[in-house]
């Protein structure tokens, strides 16, 4: 619960439910105004901030498909100007699936999610920079994906979205470290959310930790890099998948 | 809007001295070398510009940038 004056705006996309949902609760607990974005899901994303408030923190909901250029720009000037403060954390977790092997994969299954998983976090990074730039301050943390890292049949398209989203966050990282913005990217393996219903049980059976994860266990790495004490870390992968990409 | 050389010059310097160099240093023949004025700090700069002019320049437009005279020259050429 929030025991001090809030610290400023965080937006977090994709917001309504699983990872999403439980980053902005936890950085509603450490004091942050947050952004409840969602796309579809609304009812989703009011019982976040329904219960975000019930806790005594203040959110809001705010609605917004993101591969739609204009996204970034209404995101950010309706959160500066509801909350009046600068948008100072931005999380880009919205991510979309459209898995098939890659002989049989189509090109709206390629384009859509490397629009949304990729470039819709550019132009929301490139938007947040500008006030966090102004600032000397900020927090742009990237929900990658173990599937970044190491291959999963039947995702091409999202690994190449989320390994890009990685090296995304690296090269921005160094372009601002010294104006005391951090940018980095969390990468969760198998997490229980809706995203990974019916997955089958093969995937988890390589996870050494033999369980899924939940999305407050992603949470909390999000909260540290967000938090003061990861001052010093910036460009880093921070993996959340019980050993499956170690 | 017409904006005079005169208001860009009081701007430009303004914005420059929050990166770093001295106020006194910063004139129209300083070179952004000469003021450690790196390649971010002109991005930030065009950012200023196009909040308070309108005037949006591109990477490419500041890149054979060299002093903080070229740098107001284009703003007032671009603005009017």
């Amino acid at each position: 619960m929030p025991e001090s004056e809030a610290r400023g705006t965080a937006l977090v996309t994709g917001a309504s439910r699983g990872i999403g949902a439980a980053i902005a609760s936890a950085l509603a607990s450490d004091g942050w105004d947050v952004g409840v974005n969602y796309r579809s899901d609304r009812d989703g994303a009011e019982a976040v901030v329904a219960a975000i408030e019930s806790d005594g923190g203040r959110a809001l909901t705010i609605g917004a498909d993101i591969t739609q250029a204009s996204a970034a720009e209404h995101l950010f000037s309706e959160l500066e100007s509801q909350f009046e403060r600068p948008v100072l954390v931005l999380v880009n977790n919205a991510g979309i699936t459209a898995d098939d092997l890659t002989p049989s994969l189509g090109d709206e299954a390629w384009d859509s999610v490397i629009e949304t998983d990729l470039t819709a976090a550019f132009r929301l990074t490139r938007r947040a920079l500008r006030p966090m730039l102004r600032a000397r301050a900020g927090r742009i943390v990237n929900i990658a994906s173990v599937s970044g890292l190491r291959a999963n049949p039947g995702q091409a398209n999202y690994a190449a979205a989320k390994a890009g989203l990685i090296a995304f966050t690296k090269t921005t990282a160094v372009e601002v470290a010294r104006r005391g913005i951090t940018v980095n990217a969390v990468a969760p393996g198998v997490i229980e959310t809706d995203m990974t219903v019916g997955l089958n049980g093969d995937l988890l059976s390589l996870v050494p930790a033999r369980r899924a994860g939940k999305p407050e266990e992603v949470a909390a790495c999000v909260r540290f890099l967000v938090s003061d004490e990861a001052s010093y870390v910036t460009g880093a992968v921070l993996s959340v998948d019980g050993g499956l990409a170690a | 809007m017409s904006v005079t050389t005169e208001q860009v010059e009081t701007r430009v310097i303004e914005t420059l001295a929050s990166f770093g160099p001295e106020a006194s240093q910063i004139t129209r023949g300083a070179t952004f070398e000469e003021l450690d004025i790196d390649s971010l700090d002109l991005v930030e700069l065009a950012q200023v510009v196009e909040d308070d002019y309108g005037v949006v320049l591109k990477g490419e437009d500041m890149k054979d940038l060299k002093t903080v005279g070229d740098a107001i020259d284009l703003i007032v050429d671009r603005a009017g």
